[in-house]
């Protein structure tokens, strides 16, 4: 266990050279983080928002969607991560932070949230507000794009941080099969008994966790209209991983 | 170097003591976290409730708990507590403390009004006012609560093998240390799976017992 001096070594550690220069520092580890996270996302979202968007303006199949945001929190990410890995190898020719059957497992735990948020904030936008639009003449295009999208946006954005923040977490899983990322350094650390190490890697994937929650608020405040409160979005969230403030609603 | 992807039911079949002691410890890990969990969030959550201005801090300061990944919050107690047990249900705990103070100072601000007060004309006190009260109604609410907590922690309870050997989580692990076998891999998640289902199943019937008055309103999502 720690002796004395135990945050002055962890301070060393971060200070140390070795850490700021070649191909296991801190800048390479955290643009592996960041792009297996990032990939995963934007895969994540290219699949989800077009199908959220479509059923949510046909407003049709609720209880998928809210059979997708439960099963999505029953899935142990760990358990996912692994199965993966077994079915499709290991593929260590591949760069460390695009191994298909880590993005795959990672892919595949973003969907949930992003899907049930989209689906909520485009689905939960009042009728009467789309009859007057098609009223106007509008498209059914132009009530999802000009209408339906601006209202749910802030919603859509916090099913985007959920997916993001859920994503940065596997990836510090994912270095145990072999993936690269501020996890490497928990990982590495675990087999050679290095609480420093463990601890440093700790820090730099909890403090990536919270800015990432941190970018996306400020974010799902830019995109919120005037005459939504902050309250009101937080209340319709559907969070995957967080929950709702639930057994009010539905 | 890939393992043959194909379940061996003669494996599990032999290994059913080891799988049910993986399973029950699972279980204990979890009842465990989510008990403590409601011990601590309570207090908190009726805090929050009188006092407006302690609930942003509260939550505050929870959410940032559950922001940390779940391995890195392992890793950041390890120096400390060491591989150990107690490090996993730190963790684990400290994950279910959010959800459990929000749904319960939402349950807790759902009371009507009018109930409380008349309750406190036929003489409640506080006390009174909060256990006969404010707490049945809020139940739904609460247990709502108690379930996605439950649900979650038994997924990352999963996690709790890489520190420390039990839980489900261990079949997950060993599959990678056995050259990638899928059978362990497979039984270890699906059974997760399985448990957090059943348990978000159990609950709801627990919640439908307890509030008969509210049968068939409250749907969490």
């Amino acid at each position: 266990m720690t002796g004395p001096g135990f945050f002055s070594r962890v301070f060393d550690w971060f200070t140390d050279p070795v850490q700021w220069s070649g191909p296991t520092s801190i800048p390479i580890r955290f643009l592996e983080h960041i792009v297996t996270s990032g990939v995963s996302v934007a895969i994540a979202a290219a699949i989800a928002l077009p199908v959220a968007m479509y059923i949510g303006h046909r407003r049709r199949f609720e209880l998928m969607v809210i059979s997708v945001a439960n099963l999505g929190r029953a899935v142990p990410s760990f358990g996912l991560l692994v199965l993966f890995v077994i079915i499709i190898g290991l593929r260590l020719t591949w760069p460390a932070s695009l191994r298909p059957s880590i993005i795959l497992a990672m892919v595949l735990l973003a969907i949930p949230p992003i899907l049930t948020n989209t689906y909520v904030g485009i689905q939960g936008v009042d009728p009467d507000l789309l009859e007057s639009s098609r009223g106007m003449g509008m498209s059914e295009t132009q009530v999802l794009r000009r209408i339906e999208l601006p209202l749910a946006a802030p919603l859509i954005v916090a099913g985007l941080r959920i997916a993001a923040v859920q994503v940065v977490a596997t990836a510090t899983l994912a270095a145990i099969v072999a993936g690269g990322g501020f996890g490497r350094y928990i990982i590495d650390g675990f087999a050679t008994s290095d609480e420093v190490k463990i601890f440093g890697g700790a820090l730099l994937v909890a403090l990536l966790a919270i800015l990432t929650e941190l970018a996306f608020g400020v974010l799902e405040r830019a995109v919120t209209p005037r005459s939504m409160s902050r309250a009101e979005v937080r209340m319709q969230t559907v969070e995957v991983r967080t929950p709702p403030v639930a057994g009010t609603g539905y | 170097m890939t393992g043959a992807v194909e379940f061996d039911w003669e494996w599990v079949v032999e290994h059913l003591d080891l799988i049910g002691a993986l399973l029950l410890d699972h279980v204990i890990l979890t009842a465990l976290a989510v008990g403590i969990g409601l011990v601590i969030s309570f207090p908190l959550a009726v805090l929050a409730h009188r006092n407006r201005r302690l609930f942003p801090p509260i939550t505050w300061a929870a959410g940032i708990l559950y922001t940390i990944p779940s391995l890195a919050l392992f890793a950041l107690l390890v120096p400390f507590t060491g591989l150990t047990k107690v490090t996993a249900e730190i963790g684990l705990v400290s994950y279910t403390l959010l959800i459990l103070i929000r749904n319960i100072v939402v349950g807790l601000d759902g009371v009507p009004a009018d109930t409380k007060e008349a309750a406190r004309g036929m003489g409640y006190t506080d006390r009174q006012l909060l256990w006969r009260v404010e707490l049945p109604l809020a139940l739904p609410a609460v247990v709502a609560g108690i379930r996605i907590a439950t649900v979650t922690t038994i997924g990352l309870v999963t996690v709790t093998a890489i520190i420390t050997e039990g839980g489900l989580g261990q079949l997950i692990l060993d599959a990678l240390q056995r050259r990638l076998d899928f059978t362990r891999a497979f039984t270890g998640a699906s059974l997760s799976l399985l448990l957090a289902i059943g348990a978000d199943v159990l609950l709801i019937g627990v919640q439908r017992f307890l509030t008969p008055w509210a049968r068939g309103r409250v749907l969490a999502r």
